[in-house]
Order: C-alpha cells, then sequence, then structure tokens
C-alpha cells in the first residue's frame, strides 16, 4: 500500500477524491467524457501516454472531492477494462478496486443499427452485456441487435 | 392488473405460447363472440401491411369490439412531425389495446414502456413478428397434431427472414430437427444456429430444395428478393432454384405441410394450391384465431 501511495504522489496529489488509474491507452478523453467529468466544479488532473510496467503507456484521472458510485464508475470498464479505482481521503488510499464490466448498460453508448429506434427518436440506449472470450457485445434492449466492442460509439 | 404486452415472442413462456394456441383452438371453434364488446382497439400501421391489419381487425371484429387507428403513416400526426412517444400516449388514453407496426426497429418495444395499455408488435422493421410466429406454430400444431420432434424445412431467404428466425428459435423448445435450405449468400445466421446448438438439437443445410423435401414434415417456403444480392448475376443464379413446383413433390412424407408467411410472389407454383398439401393459406386465415386469442388473452378476457 505504502509503495503505492507514494507513486500516486510523484504524478500530482489530491488529497481527498478518487484517481483513475491505468486507464486503456488512448482513452483518457473517452473516461472523460462517460463520467461526465466536463462539467465537475473541483480539480481534475489528466495524464495521458504515462509509463506503465504493466500496460506500456496508461492514462490517469484524478478528481478531487469526488466519490463515485460503483456502478457509475463502473461504466468505465466498456472502454478500459484494466481501470484501477484508488480513493483518497487524506491524502491515504482508503480503497482500492478494479472496475467491473455491468450486466447492463444505459445510455453512454450508442447502438450500431441505424434503424434502431434509439437513433430515431429521443430514446436512451439500453444494452444487456455479453463477455465472450474476453469481448464485449451489447444486445440492445430495443432492436435487439448486437453491438460490438470494436464498434462502441460513445454518446 | 399488471400490463402484459408482446413485442418479442421470448415475452412469452412456452406454457404461455402453448396456452395462446389452446385459445386459438377455441376461437377457430367458435370465432363469433361478443367479448370484446365495449373495448377499443387501436390499430397503428405506420407501415402498410394489408394482410396483417386486416387479420387484425378481423379478429376484433368477430369478438364484437371496436377498431380505430390508421393504416399509413402519412395519414397520421407522424407526417406533422409528431414524435412515436407522444403517438402512443395519446392513443392509449383513447384504447384499451394498441396494435402497431412501424418500420423503425425496437419501436414496438419503446411503445410498449410508454404505453399505459398492453401493446402488440405487429412488426417493427427486421426485428420482430410474434404474431406471425404464433401463428406458424398454430398451424404446424393443427397439420401435425404436436410441435415436438418434427422435422422442419425452412426454404429460401434464411439470412434476412425474420420470421424464419423466430420461428426457429420458438422451435428449439419442442425437439425440432431445422433443414436450412438456402443459396449460399442468405444462410440463417450464426447468431440463431446457435440458439439451435445450445439445445443440442440438429440442422441441416442444403443448397438443394430437392434434397431436403422428402424427408420434412413441414416445408416453409420465403420470398428471396432480388435486392439481398449484391451482384444480380448471383440472383439470376439461384432464383428458380427455390421456387416449388409441383414435379418435386413426388416423393414426400403423407403428412408434409407447405406453409409460407405471405404474400407469395412466384416462390410456390399456383398448381400447387389445390394440393391437399398446401396449407399457406388457412395458414392466413389461422392468423385470425391466433389474433383473437392473444387479444383476449392480454385484455385479460381469458387466462
Amino acid at each position: 500500500m505504502e509503495n503505492i501511495k507514494i507513486k500516486e504522489l510523484k504524478v500530482s496529489a489530491i488529497e481527498n477524491g478518487t484517481v483513475i488509474d491505468h486507464i486503456a491507452h488512448g482513452k483518457v478523453l473517452q473516461v472523460v467524457k462517460i463520467l461526465g467529468l466536463e462539467d465537475f466544479e473541483d480539480q481534475i488532473y489528466l495524464g495521458a501516454n504515462l509509463e506503465s510496467k504493466k500496460y506500456g503507456k496508461k492514462g490517469i484521472i484524478k478528481i478531487s472531492n469526488h466519490f463515485f458510485e460503483e456502478s457509475d464508475i463502473n461504466r468505465i470498464a466498456l472502454i478500459s477494462p484494466s481501470a484501477t479505482i484508488i480513493e483518497i481521503k487524506d491524502f491515504v488510499i482508503v480503497k482500492k478496486f478494479n472496475v467491473q464490466v455491468p450486466s447492463l448498460v444505459q445510455g453512454i453508448v450508442k447502438c450500431i443499427n441505424p434503424k434502431c429506434v434509439t437513433n430515431q427518436q429521443k430514446v436512451e440506449t439500453r444494452f444487456e452485456v455479453f463477455t465472450i472470450e474476453n469481448r464485449m457485445r451489447l444486445k440492445c434492449h430495443y432492436c435487439e441487435k448486437f453491438t460490438n466492442q470494436e464498434n462502441f460509439d460513445f454518446n | 392488473m399488471k400490463k402484459k404486452s408482446l413485442v418479442s415472442i421470448h415475452d412469452f413462456s412456452k406454457e404461455e405460447q402453448l396456452r395462446i394456441l389452446e385459445l386459438a383452438g377455441e376461437f377457430e371453434k367458435t370465432p363469433n363472440s361478443s367479448i370484446l364488446e365495449g373495448q377499443v382497439i387501436a390499430s397503428l400501421f405506420f407501415e402498410p401491411s394489408t394482410r396483417t391489419r386486416l387479420s387484425f381487425e378481423t379478429a376484433v371484429q368477430r369478438m364484437g369490439g371496436r377498431v380505430i387507428g390508421f393504416a399509413d403513416a402519412n395519414i397520421s400526426s407522424t407526417s406533422k412531425g409528431e414524435s412515436l412517444m407522444d403517438s402512443i400516449k395519446t392513443v392509449a388514453l383513447y384504447s384499451d389495446l394498441i396494435v402497431m407496426r412501424h418500420p423503425v426497429e425496437g419501436s414496438a418495444r419503446f411503445a410498449s414502456e410508454v404505453s399505459d395499455v398492453p401493446v402488440i408488435n405487429a412488426g417493427d422493421g427486421a426485428n420482430q413478428h410474434p404474431t406471425q410466429c404464433l401463428l406458424d406454430m398454430y398451424s404446424i400444431l393443427k397439420t401435425q397434431g404436436k410441435l415436438d420432434d418434427l422435422h422442419v424445412a425452412f426454404v429460401g431467404d434464411l439470412k434476412y427472414g425474420r420470421t424464419v428466425h423466430s420461428l426457429t428459435i420458438a422451435l428449439t423448445n419442442f425437439n425440432c430437427t431445422f433443414h436450412l435450405v438456402s443459396p449460399e449468400e442468405l444462410k440463417l445466421p450464426s447468431s440463431v444456429k446457435q440458439h439451435i446448438k445450445d439445445k443440442n438439437l440438429k440442422y441441416y443445410q442444403y443448397t438443394d430444395l430437392m434434397e431436403a423435401i422428402p424427408k420434412v414434415d413441414i416445408l416453409y417456403m420465403t420470398r428471396i428478393q432480388k435486392e439481398r444480392f449484391s451482384d444480380p448475376v448471383d440472383y439470376e443464379k439461384v432464383k428458380n432454384a427455390y421456387i416449388l413446383t409441383r414435379q418435386m413433390l413426388g416423393n414426400t412424407k403423407p403428412n408434409l405441410r407447405i406453409l409460407h408467411p405471405m404474400p407469395r410472389v412466384n416462390e410456390i407454383e399456383e398448381q400447387i394450391d389445390t394440393d391437399p398439401r398446401a396449407y399457406y393459406f388457412q395458414q392466413a386465415l389461422n392468423g385470425v384465431y391466433v389474433r383473437q386469442a392473444l387479444l383476449a388473452y392480454l385484455l385479460g378476457l381469458k387466462s
């Protein structure tokens, strides 16, 4: 635990809040988008293309004074299943966990089917999540078509 | 009372599907009644489908109900830009049940969520058409006396034919064997085949219709559309191979029945219409009984 703490402090410290670490290379701005961080008032640090022993390059986001519901933050798993969530209070790590792929996804991703009602009317997307051989597939609640991971288009 | 809709055949359990078929049998015996008296059924056809619409409206009238609605989106306020949500919410206030056909996929599920009354999906684009599936099941049950352990051939466009997909999946509950006859370009999608595999059932694929005919109890014909082929030459090559002629019916099981979701273009020779094995017009009539059963069931008049 001590090691992790020192490493985090090297990049940029937050006193209280959430650190999203090990974000897949090139996905930082998408994470910003799906968590709606643009609308946050408190300080946010973004790091991209950082060296990572495990992943080569990674991204990191630090959000001051904000703690997420697990169901909200797990949405990150759609774009970066490798992400780690670290909660910090008084500069100390109080909780650390890996994001989990949710079983249901609401909003966030667009349905690939242009004829789907979610692409034709003001209807929020809803999907059931299937994981087959480490690849995610979303089954649309409305048109019942599958959207594969490589085709995820984030709203 | 909890509102129940029928959007996709999967919304009904096997037991519920069988119950609808049983009720359809009762309506076939006694089609005319007044059990729908005082009920208003909205028939919203955002895209034309004469057969399905008339079949539903006949079902309502046979039971003494009344129908409101339109047969074409051009005469609805959709043409003024009204959202589907507003249309459905409004009509749900006027009526006791909504029958809806719409070209947009998933529109029926959405309608069932914003409507306070039950919604029956009468086709949402290429997605689902569950009443067709139930009437096909009813036709199979009636002609074979059972749904279990049958050999069923699907012929023609197995790739895009939504009736083929839902009927195949529905029949995997009944230990059927599937004989899939299509050109290479129009084979059954692997996602549908997976349902067959999941139930450890067998399927055989053919490009030659003659190979399958002697083996099956049900021959389910579909239309091959020219526009499904990227190369028109490919269409020309196969277009006659999947036309059923009287000569092809020389060697069949005695209980064979020929089904077709209709409309037919040329894929079943008209000479066959008078053959006792031809069942497609009766199949269309069965649609009325099945829809009577569904209306009565979803309105809570039959349980």
